[in-house]
């Protein structure tokens, strides 16, 4: 396989699934069990995402910057600061810390 | 949290520039990988999804080959496609909004609809905002990186790594309020940390959906009681 065709072959297979989940008959997603698994695997694979690139790294799984960032940006959350704050403080704590240490 | 008072329009936005940056370090990735520009853009075009394409530029790298490529960003793509489900009667796209909006299905269009529920015209406001804004930053920024390599420098060292990590803890925030849902969420990702050690990038985020399949059928059995 070319790399070319491996290129377009991959994106459509990527595509396939987003188009699939929105072709699903109405009936079967507006399903209040199916609605409640929908919403309980969004929130588990996105909890997931943040497992993982705070505590992940190509050595394994590490403790450093990225973690104390997550728990600034916790504490922000809680105290209702403005997402987009939260999310500059998050980098400006872990691009400062990785400057010191 | 992204309190109702805060715009949907800032919340987007915020999300689309910061995702965006990484399409830098891809389009640097791409490039050494051996793909040529060209390549490296119809992946962010077509294929849309940071997972799915970081994992095939990957495989290449290590010369693998095209076909173990293919495999894996098609494997990564699966959670659009759950992802999907959830926003198909939230969005109730038809005609050419349809495919239009697939194509915009993932990570960060549909977390900022979910931070916007229950209000249903804010769910579909925010998931066009971030999926166009998305779309438009992670191109652009790919190009970028494409072109100039790794001249531009590392994200990891402005702690962009950081502020996607936490981007999607204030994304999924209003819904932790709910003591199941927050359980989900802690259990969720310590399992996918620690598998992480096990399995290749990628398939410990997919594997976090057995954790909810198992808080769905416990969910289930209370109800029927």
């Amino acid at each position: 396989m070319t790399l070319w065709v491996g290129v377009l072959l991959a994106s459509a297979l990527v595509y396939s699934w987003k188009l699939l989940g929105h072709l699903i008959p109405e009936r079967f997603v507006r399903n209040p069990s199916i609605r409640s698994l929908a919403a309980l695997l969004t929130v588990a694979m996105l909890a997931g995402l943040v497992g993982i690139q705070t505590f992940v790294s190509a050595e394994g799984i590490t403790l450093d910057a990225r973690a104390a960032a997550l728990g600034v940006a916790a504490v922000l959350f809680f105290l209702r600061v403005p997402f987009i704050f939260v999310v500059i403080a998050a980098a400006a704590v872990a691009s400062l810390l990785r400057m010191w240490l | 949290m992204p309190s109702e008072a805060q715009s949907v329009k800032a919340i987007s936005f915020g999300v689309g520039f910061a995702t965006g940056l990484y399409g830098i370090s891809f389009g640097a990735l791409s490039v050494a990988a051996g793909l040529d520009f060209w390549q490296t853009m119809v992946l962010s075009l077509l294929m849309f999804s940071g997972g799915s394409q970081f994992a095939f530029v990957g495989v290449i790298a290590t010369g693998a080959g095209v076909v173990p490529a293919v495999l894996s960003a098609w494997l990564l793509g699966v959670r659009n496609g759950f992802y999907a489900i959830r926003l198909a009667p939230v969005m109730s796209l038809s005609g050419i909004l349809k495919p239009l909006g697939a194509q915009l299905t993932i990570d960060e269009s549909n977390a900022v609809s979910l931070s916007q529920e229950p209000d249903l015209a804010k769910q579909r406001q925010g998931f066009w905002l971030t999926g166009i804004a998305v779309f438009i930053f992670w191109n652009l920024l790919t190009a970028a990186g494409a072109l100039l390599g790794s001249a531009i420098g590392n994200p990891a060292d402005w702690g962009l790594d950081a502020a996607a990590g936490a981007a999607f803890l204030g994304l999924i925030w209003p819904r932790l309020k709910e003591s199941k849902l927050l359980v989900l969420a802690v259990v969720s990702a310590f399992t996918a940390t620690l598998l992480s050690s096990f399995v290749p990038a990628g398939i410990p985020v997919l594997l976090t959906a057995g954790v909810a399949v198992i808080f769905w059928i416990i969910e289930l059995l209370g109800k029927s009681k």
